[in-house]
């Protein structure tokens, strides 16, 4: 029929294209930087340890743009997480029962947005909208000063996040004669992990592949006999629950807590999501393409801080002009799929 | 339960808010067949298959079926799906995202026993129902990868796999084209020897006589009769459907417009169409004149008026008005050529109820003379006043809420509404539906005396008699397609014949 033996569709072209621009990109900066060391594994790790938590928000956000909705609650969430994480711990709560506390909120949140969205049918952009007020409010209410966790403060997390783990290669020797292994933080082991489960949730569990009949057709979905209700409701719970994880990743980051932080972080996950090839309309997209996203981002931001001269407002710019060149590619491969169906 | 009967209906009658959709209507299905239930928009079709799946819950009656004792009453697509009723509607309920196998399992996948999905397995039995029922695709493509009349089947598909006794096709046909309908047809049939019960509701009168072997008609909520198809030829079909006994169709009286096809032209359409709803026609209509479109409901009357008046742009063909080429976008262009169309949906186009008549009624003119140019309220009264008066629009002021006005006085209002504007081809899509007797033969008197002034009028009715009376010429619809004209012999059963087509070769 037609088509047949075109294995390469419109969404597979996307993200090799995605892939391609990454490599492009860091082939750049390793040709432009490589007296700045831009070329040692460890500026590649650097760009995992920043974006740990971006990752694991990415990816739930994934899941829920699958389903055609948003949610931009996630940086508000991060920052009310990372504000309990740092309060709690110096009012001498342990770091372990933080970590549970902060996930059940995760979960509880994800439970109310989720049934709003899902069960009241209410848009996700103003569930979310709300939600994302709510945990800034919240975040100023727990604390409006800077928290910061130090050493005397919890030993265990500060620990948790100045342990190294060292990678077995692509070390180098600095020009003090010493041996440098490259390393990453436990928090990118952590993204990793869930962008490996959620990348097989979606591609073989039940649960994953009804994230995309949903967003392929809701009613049809229905029609078909998925309770696309509580689908809908498990993708927000999922979103919230992710976020919570990459709240945590985030703290270990940046071990502290303030009503600022992780500001626009809501807009970077969709941006690589949608750099990724994930569809706002739902329905297509994984996270594989998102984790490729969040490494665009980051890469471009790594070049701009080894220049040193561009401002720090370059990698918006860039981030903008990539969603644009994105989105004119992806409604053209939309049109071109339309006029041979029309044939 | 008679012998090779899978489904019986028997005195099903279904209320809706102030409507009586189905009274007491039966219906048999019987095993291997593929039964036809036709019927004219409105007629309960779609309110019976509702019934049958769920999604309506009926009043009174009983549905049986084969296998099953005592009545079952379905509360949902998933219930009628569990006794083996299935339906596959005009719009392709599946997931254009997924594989076609996804599509086929989806909700029902085989597990692994790491409790993940098993593809191998579904996609290696989705392969061997496709082939079986020789659709030739790739099940691990993206089902949007293939054509609708592909994404039909798999739908079908998926239907027959949940093991259906009885399979309810609503309209699939509507924007499939011919070849694929024949595969769609070859696949009933293939279904029907596997003993499957095949409901088909359609349309098209010519699919009805090439797959069915037996029809059920129903009109206006009610049981017309159930005949092998051998014994309905079309003619009795649509006088079935339409309700008019061919044996006492009586002459009617032609009051109207004499000989205006001498008159200059004033609309010329050549090969106008609009893709999936008209095909292409031609259509010429003079000065002084009316013409007559008519057809069953769904024959494309309406949708041949808005392609003209731009309501769906045309895609082919070209519009001349008074013997210079236009192009018309939109329906304000055909309005500035002086054009008006009063739609069959008064509700939903026509009207805006919380409006007061005379805001209705200058609501036209004003949008013609644009934003910035408003009419002053002297002018707006006025006009409201003289044309209250001429229609005789029964309302307790101009200032009233038209939504408070009778159905008949809310045409009026909209037909003043076209008048006001003067124009020159008025297209009137169902002015009479829904209202009075009196009002009617009031709004025909106005139809014939506005061509007598010289205006152009394009009518568009489903009571024939009502355009014998006031028509000259008229346009013959069937299946979106312009079939002839009949300008002599206007009679009701020379107009009958026409709409059912296809009398020589059956």
């Amino acid at each position: 029929m037609k088509n047949k033996g075109l294995r390469l569709n419109g969404h597979t072209i996307l993200l090799l294209i995605t892939i391609a621009l990454f490599i492009v990109l860091y082939a750049g900066g390793c040709i432009a930087y490589g007296h700045k060391g831009f070329t040692h594994l460890q500026t590649f790790c650097n760009i995992l340890i920043t974006n740990a938590g971006l990752i694991c928000v990415a990816c739930g956000l994934t899941c829920v743009m699958l389903t055609a909705g948003i949610d931009i609650s996630v940086g508000a969430l991060i920052a009310m997480d990372c504000m309990l994480l740092a309060v709690g711990m110096q009012k001498g709560i342990g770091a372990v029962p933080m970590i549970i506390i902060v996930l059940v909120i995760g979960l509880v949140f994800g439970i109310v947005q989720g049934y709003m969205v899902g069960y009241l049918n209410i848009q996700p952009f103003i569930v979310t909208m709300a939600g994302m007020f709510f945990c800034r409010g919240m975040t100023a209410v727990i604390c409006t000063d800077q928290v910061s966790i130090t050493k005397d403060i919890n030993p265990t997390f500060y620990a948790w996040a100045n342990a190294k783990v060292i990678i077995p290669f692509g070390g180098y020797v600095n020009n003090k004669g010493k041996y440098m292994a490259p390393y990453v933080r436990p928090g990118v082991i952590v993204a990793l992990l869930v962008l490996v489960i959620i990348y097989f949730m979606l591609k073989f569990t039940k649960f994953g592949r009804s994230l995309y009949a949903v967003g392929g057709n809701t009613q049809s979905a229905a029609m078909m006999g998925l309770n696309t209700k509580l689908i809908k409701m498990k993708a927000y719970i999922l979103s919230s629950m992710l976020c919570s994880i990459g709240g945590i990743c985030y703290c270990l980051n940046t071990m502290a807590g303030s009503v600022s932080q992780a500001l626009g972080l809501e807009m970077d996950a969709i941006s690589s999501a949608v750099i990724g090839g994930t569809l706002l309309t739902g329905g297509v997209g994984n996270v594989f393409g998102t984790f490729f996203g969040v490494l665009i981002n980051g890469t471009i931001s790594s070049i701009v801080k080894t220049n040193g001269k561009l401002a720090s407002s370059w990698p918006n710019i860039l981030t903008a002009a990539l969603l644009f060149v994105f989105i004119v590619i992806q409604s053209a491969f939309a049109a071109i799929r339309e006029r041979s169906k029309n044939k | 339960m008679e012998e090779n009967v899978v489904l019986t209906a028997r005195g099903i009658s279904m209320t809706f808010p102030g409507v009586k959709a189905l009274e007491n209507v039966d219906f048999t299905l019987r095993k291997g067949e593929i039964h036809a239930l036709m019927g004219e928009n409105g007629a309960g079709k779609s309110t019976l298959i509702k019934c049958l799946t769920g999604i309506n819950d009926f009043e009174a009656g009983e549905i049986h079926i084969d296998g099953i004792s005592g009545p079952v009453k379905n509360h949902s697509t998933r219930d009628a799906q569990n006794v083996g009723i299935s339906t596959v509607y005009q719009e392709v309920n599946l997931c254009p995202n997924l594989s076609v196998a996804e599509n086929l399992f989806i909700g029902r996948e085989p597990m692994t026993k790491f409790h993940t999905i098993d593809r191998k397995s579904y996609n290696k039995r989705s392969q061997i129902i496709m082939d079986e029922l020789g659709i030739s695709v790739d099940v691990t493509q993206n089902l949007e990868n293939y054509s609708l009349a592909i994404q039909q089947m798999v739908a079908i598909a998926r239907a027959v796999d949940m093991d259906c006794k009885v399979l309810i096709l609503d309209e699939p046909t509507s924007s499939l084209d011919d070849e694929e309908v024949e595969k769609l047809f070859n696949l009933m049939r293939k279904l029907r020897d596997k003993g499957v019960g095949i409901i088909f509701v359609t349309h098209f009168l010519e699919q009805v006589y090439a797959v069915c072997d037996r029809i059920t008609v129903l009109r206006d909520g009610h049981f017309v009769g159930e005949y092998p198809v051998e014994e309905l030829p079309r003619v009795k079909l649509v006088a079935a459907m339409m309700g008019k006994d061919l044996d006492d169709l009586a002459e009617i009286k032609k009051e109207g417009v004499e000989n205006a096809q001498n008159n200059p032209l004033e609309i010329s359409a050549r090969g106008l169409s609009h893709t999936g709803t008209v095909k292409p026609f031609d259509l010429d209509i003079h000065k002084g004149e009316v013409v007559g479109i008519a057809g069953l409901l769904g024959s494309g009357r309406s949708e041949l008026a808005r392609s003209i008046y731009g309501a769906d742009k045309a895609n082919t063909g070209t519009l001349m008005v008074e013997g210079k080429e236009v192009k018309i976008n939109q329906p304000i262009d055909a309005m500035n050529l002086g054009m008006g169309m009063l739609p069959d949906d008064r509700k939903a186009e026509g009207i805006i109820s919380d409006l007061s008549v005379r805001e209705n009624i200058i609501l036209a003119l004003q949008a013609r003379k644009g934003m910035f140019k408003p009419l002053s309220r002297a002018k707006q009264e006025e006009i409201a006043d003289q044309y209250i008066k001429l229609l005789q629009v029964k309302t307790p002021s101009r200032e009233t809420l038209i939504k408070q006005l009778s159905g008949g006085n809310q045409q009026k209002v909209i037909l003043a509404r076209w008048l006001a504007t003067n124009p020159d081809f008025l297209i009137l899509d169902e002015p009479t539906r829904g209202i009075d007797i009196g009002t009617k033969s009031e709004i025909q008197k106005l139809i014939v005396q506005l061509a007598g002034e010289g205006k152009s009028i394009l009518f568009i009715s489903s009571e024939i008699s009502e355009m014998l009376r006031t028509c000259s010429r008229m346009a013959i619809m069937r299946d979106g397609q312009k079939v002839g004209e009949l300008d002599k012999d206007l009679t009701q059963e020379n107009v009958m014949k026409a709409i059912a087509g296809g009398e020589s070769d059956r």
